[in-house]
Protein backbone atom coordinates (compact mmCIF):
# COMPACT_ATOMS: atom_id res chain seq x y z
CA UNK A 1 0.00 0.00 0.00
CA UNK A 2 1.38 3.11 -1.36
CA UNK A 3 1.19 5.94 1.13
CA UNK A 4 -0.68 8.77 0.14
CA UNK A 5 -0.45 11.15 2.96
CA UNK A 6 3.57 11.85 1.79
CA UNK A 7 2.49 12.26 -2.14
CA UNK A 8 -0.63 14.62 -0.91
CA UNK A 9 1.90 16.65 0.59
CA UNK A 10 4.22 17.53 -2.07
CA UNK A 11 4.30 21.18 -2.78
CA UNK A 12 2.48 22.14 -5.83
CA UNK A 13 4.69 25.63 -7.48
CA UNK A 14 2.03 26.64 -10.23
CA UNK A 15 3.35 29.67 -11.76
CA UNK A 16 0.33 32.05 -13.11
CA UNK A 17 2.69 34.94 -14.07
CA UNK A 18 1.67 36.27 -17.56
CA UNK A 19 4.87 35.82 -18.47
CA UNK A 20 4.82 32.02 -17.53
CA UNK A 21 1.67 31.62 -19.58
CA UNK A 22 1.67 29.47 -23.11
CA UNK A 23 0.30 31.74 -25.67
CA UNK A 24 -3.11 31.02 -25.96
CA UNK A 25 -3.53 31.63 -22.25
CA UNK A 26 -2.36 35.12 -22.85
CA UNK A 27 -4.58 35.85 -25.96
CA UNK A 28 -7.23 34.78 -23.31
CA UNK A 29 -6.36 37.09 -20.18
CA UNK A 30 -5.35 40.06 -22.80
CA UNK A 31 -8.99 39.61 -24.50
CA UNK A 32 -10.29 39.93 -20.98
CA UNK A 33 -7.93 42.90 -20.14
CA UNK A 34 -8.95 44.38 -23.64
CA UNK A 35 -12.70 44.00 -22.98
CA UNK A 36 -12.48 45.47 -19.59
CA UNK A 37 -10.77 48.62 -20.81
CA UNK A 38 -13.54 49.11 -23.91
CA UNK A 39 -16.03 49.20 -21.44
CA UNK A 40 -14.22 51.74 -19.24
CA UNK A 41 -13.31 54.07 -22.60
CA UNK A 42 -16.77 53.68 -23.66
CA UNK A 43 -17.21 57.12 -22.30
CA UNK A 44 -15.08 59.00 -24.15
CA UNK A 45 -15.95 57.47 -27.32
CA UNK A 46 -20.02 58.15 -26.89
CA UNK A 47 -18.38 61.98 -25.52
CA UNK A 48 -15.94 62.15 -28.78
CA UNK A 49 -18.69 60.72 -31.24
CA UNK A 50 -21.19 63.58 -29.46
CA UNK A 51 -18.90 66.55 -29.99
CA UNK A 52 -17.58 65.43 -33.01
CA UNK A 53 -21.40 65.50 -34.15
CA UNK A 54 -22.56 68.95 -32.49
CA UNK A 55 -20.86 71.38 -34.50
CA UNK A 56 -17.79 72.33 -36.28
CA UNK A 57 -16.41 74.37 -33.52
CA UNK A 58 -17.39 70.92 -31.74
CA UNK A 59 -15.51 68.84 -34.52
CA UNK A 60 -12.26 70.90 -34.27
CA UNK A 61 -12.41 70.52 -30.50
CA UNK A 62 -12.44 66.90 -30.68
CA UNK A 63 -9.50 66.92 -33.16
CA UNK A 64 -7.72 69.05 -30.96
CA UNK A 65 -7.95 66.80 -27.96
CA UNK A 66 -7.49 63.55 -29.70
CA UNK A 67 -4.14 65.24 -30.41
CA UNK A 68 -2.84 65.83 -27.28
CA UNK A 69 0.13 63.70 -26.69
CA UNK A 70 -1.44 62.52 -23.34
CA UNK A 71 -4.65 61.81 -25.23
CA UNK A 72 -2.93 59.89 -28.31
CA UNK A 73 -0.65 57.48 -25.74
CA UNK A 74 -4.79 56.45 -24.55
CA UNK A 75 -5.83 56.57 -28.03
CA UNK A 76 -2.92 53.72 -29.13
CA UNK A 77 -4.15 51.62 -26.26
CA UNK A 78 -7.78 51.92 -27.20
CA UNK A 79 -6.87 51.20 -30.49
CA UNK A 80 -4.83 48.04 -29.55
CA UNK A 81 -7.72 46.94 -26.87
CA UNK A 82 -10.06 46.97 -29.79
CA UNK A 83 -7.85 45.14 -32.39
CA UNK A 84 -6.92 42.38 -29.70
CA UNK A 85 -10.21 42.00 -28.49
CA UNK A 86 -11.79 41.59 -32.21
CA UNK A 87 -9.08 39.19 -33.77
CA UNK A 88 -9.62 36.77 -30.33
CA UNK A 89 -13.33 37.26 -30.70
CA UNK A 90 -12.74 35.98 -33.98
CA UNK A 91 -10.51 33.09 -33.13
CA UNK A 92 -13.00 32.27 -30.17
CA UNK A 93 -15.98 32.43 -32.98
CA UNK A 94 -13.90 29.60 -35.12
CA UNK A 95 -13.07 27.58 -32.27
CA UNK A 96 -16.80 27.78 -31.17
CA UNK A 97 -17.25 25.96 -34.64
CA UNK A 98 -14.56 23.67 -33.76
CA UNK A 99 -12.26 25.06 -36.56
CA UNK A 100 -8.94 24.78 -35.48
CA UNK A 101 -8.95 23.29 -31.89
CA UNK A 102 -6.18 20.77 -32.13
CA UNK A 103 -3.42 21.98 -29.46
CA UNK A 104 -1.13 22.74 -32.49
CA UNK A 105 -3.81 25.07 -34.43
CA UNK A 106 -4.58 26.94 -31.32
CA UNK A 107 -1.37 27.72 -30.49
CA UNK A 108 -0.67 28.87 -33.70
CA UNK A 109 -3.86 30.67 -33.89
CA UNK A 110 -3.30 32.79 -30.34
CA UNK A 111 0.65 33.45 -32.16
CA UNK A 112 -1.07 34.95 -34.90
CA UNK A 113 -3.57 36.91 -32.95
CA UNK A 114 -0.97 38.14 -30.85
CA UNK A 115 1.45 39.69 -33.65
CA UNK A 116 -1.61 40.56 -36.07
CA UNK A 117 -3.03 43.03 -33.61
CA UNK A 118 0.13 44.51 -31.97
CA UNK A 119 1.96 45.23 -35.55
CA UNK A 120 -1.70 46.55 -36.72
CA UNK A 121 -1.70 48.68 -34.00
CA UNK A 122 1.94 49.77 -34.46
CA UNK A 123 1.13 50.86 -38.21
CA UNK A 124 -1.58 52.69 -37.17
CA UNK A 125 0.64 54.04 -34.05
CA UNK A 126 2.92 55.58 -36.10
CA UNK A 127 0.72 57.22 -38.43
CA UNK A 128 -1.34 58.56 -35.57
CA UNK A 129 1.97 60.30 -34.48
CA UNK B 1 -30.99 12.06 -24.54
CA UNK B 2 -31.69 12.26 -20.21
CA UNK B 3 -34.57 13.37 -18.81
CA UNK B 4 -33.66 15.62 -16.36
CA UNK B 5 -33.91 19.50 -16.00
CA UNK B 6 -30.61 20.70 -14.39
CA UNK B 7 -31.31 24.47 -14.24
CA UNK B 8 -34.47 26.37 -15.17
CA UNK B 9 -33.02 29.40 -16.34
CA UNK B 10 -31.04 28.62 -19.21
CA UNK B 11 -29.46 32.11 -18.92
CA UNK B 12 -26.41 30.44 -19.78
CA UNK B 13 -27.14 29.53 -22.93
CA UNK B 14 -28.82 32.69 -23.80
CA UNK B 15 -25.87 34.45 -22.76
CA UNK B 16 -23.51 32.63 -24.58
CA UNK B 17 -25.18 32.99 -27.76
CA UNK B 18 -25.59 36.73 -27.44
CA UNK B 19 -21.95 37.22 -26.84
CA UNK B 20 -21.81 36.07 -30.30
CA UNK B 21 -24.44 37.71 -31.98
CA UNK B 22 -23.95 40.81 -30.73
CA UNK B 23 -20.13 39.79 -31.73
CA UNK B 24 -21.10 39.60 -35.29
CA UNK B 25 -23.17 42.59 -35.44
CA UNK B 26 -20.42 44.63 -34.28
CA UNK B 27 -17.57 42.92 -36.62
CA UNK B 28 -20.68 43.76 -39.34
CA UNK B 29 -20.63 47.38 -38.62
CA UNK B 30 -16.67 47.87 -38.14
CA UNK B 31 -16.24 46.25 -41.81
CA UNK B 32 -19.20 48.76 -42.93
CA UNK B 33 -17.35 51.35 -41.52
CA UNK B 34 -14.40 50.98 -43.31
CA UNK B 35 -15.97 51.17 -46.10
CA UNK B 36 -18.35 54.42 -45.88
CA UNK B 37 -15.93 55.99 -43.56
CA UNK B 38 -15.44 59.82 -45.53
CA UNK B 39 -11.85 60.65 -46.84
CA UNK B 40 -10.46 62.95 -46.60
CA UNK B 41 -12.58 63.98 -43.10
CA UNK B 42 -13.89 67.08 -42.49
CA UNK B 43 -16.56 68.15 -40.05
CA UNK B 44 -19.29 68.13 -43.67
CA UNK B 45 -18.54 64.76 -44.57
CA UNK B 46 -18.13 62.95 -40.90
CA UNK B 47 -22.03 65.08 -40.15
CA UNK B 48 -23.33 64.36 -43.69
CA UNK B 49 -22.48 60.41 -43.14
CA UNK B 50 -24.26 60.65 -40.01
CA UNK B 51 -27.22 62.49 -41.07
CA UNK B 52 -28.50 59.53 -43.32
CA UNK B 53 -31.19 57.40 -41.72
CA UNK B 54 -29.12 54.13 -42.84
CA UNK B 55 -26.36 55.06 -40.93
CA UNK B 56 -28.06 56.43 -37.56
CA UNK B 57 -29.67 52.98 -37.61
CA UNK B 58 -26.98 50.79 -38.38
CA UNK B 59 -24.76 52.52 -35.57
CA UNK B 60 -27.27 52.34 -33.05
CA UNK B 61 -27.62 48.40 -33.54
CA UNK B 62 -24.09 48.51 -32.85
CA UNK B 63 -24.34 50.46 -30.33
CA UNK B 64 -27.10 48.16 -28.54
CA UNK B 65 -25.09 45.46 -29.23
CA UNK B 66 -22.25 46.71 -27.86
CA UNK B 67 -24.00 47.27 -24.43
CA UNK B 68 -25.19 43.42 -24.26
CA UNK B 69 -21.89 42.38 -24.88
CA UNK B 70 -20.62 44.74 -22.53
CA UNK B 71 -22.80 43.66 -20.09
CA UNK B 72 -22.10 39.43 -20.11
CA UNK B 73 -18.49 40.36 -20.58
CA UNK B 74 -18.04 42.73 -17.67
CA UNK B 75 -20.70 40.74 -15.17
CA UNK B 76 -18.45 37.87 -15.92
CA UNK B 77 -15.47 39.61 -14.54
CA UNK B 78 -17.47 40.80 -11.32
CA UNK B 79 -18.52 37.15 -11.19
CA UNK B 80 -15.04 36.04 -11.11
CA UNK B 81 -13.43 38.15 -8.99
CA UNK B 82 -15.52 39.74 -6.29
CA UNK B 83 -16.82 37.02 -4.01
CA UNK B 84 -18.75 39.34 -1.89
CA UNK B 85 -22.20 39.08 -2.44
CA UNK B 86 -23.34 42.50 -1.56
CA UNK B 87 -20.45 44.26 -3.45
CA UNK B 88 -20.71 42.05 -6.78
CA UNK B 89 -25.00 42.72 -6.83
CA UNK B 90 -24.04 46.42 -6.37
CA UNK B 91 -21.32 46.36 -9.34
CA UNK B 92 -23.71 44.67 -11.11
CA UNK B 93 -26.87 47.09 -10.57
CA UNK B 94 -24.32 49.98 -11.51
CA UNK B 95 -22.91 48.39 -14.52
CA UNK B 96 -26.92 47.68 -15.96
CA UNK B 97 -28.13 51.46 -14.85
CA UNK B 98 -24.39 52.89 -16.69
CA UNK B 99 -25.36 51.18 -19.89
CA UNK B 100 -28.74 51.74 -19.96
CA UNK B 101 -27.84 54.96 -19.68
CA UNK B 102 -25.64 54.81 -22.15
CA UNK B 103 -28.30 53.46 -24.47
CA UNK B 104 -30.27 56.56 -23.82
CA UNK B 105 -27.48 58.54 -24.50
CA UNK B 106 -26.44 56.99 -27.84
CA UNK B 107 -29.95 57.89 -29.03
CA UNK B 108 -30.06 61.48 -28.32
CA UNK B 109 -26.24 61.97 -30.23
CA UNK B 110 -27.24 59.48 -32.96
CA UNK B 111 -31.08 61.24 -33.75
CA UNK B 112 -30.21 64.90 -32.33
Amino acid sequence: MPDLTVKRRRPLWFNLSPLNLPVPGLVSIFHRVSGALLFLGLVAFLYLLELSLASESGYAQAGDLLRAPAVKLLVIASIWAFLHHLCAGIRHLFLDIDVGVSLHAARRSALIVLVVSLALTASIAVRLW
Amino acid sequence: MVNRVIVGAHYGLKDWLAQRVTALVMLAYTLLFLVVWPRPMSYASWNALFSQGWMRFATFLMIASLLIHAWIGVRNIWMDYVKHTGVRLALQVATILWLTGCAGWAMQILWR
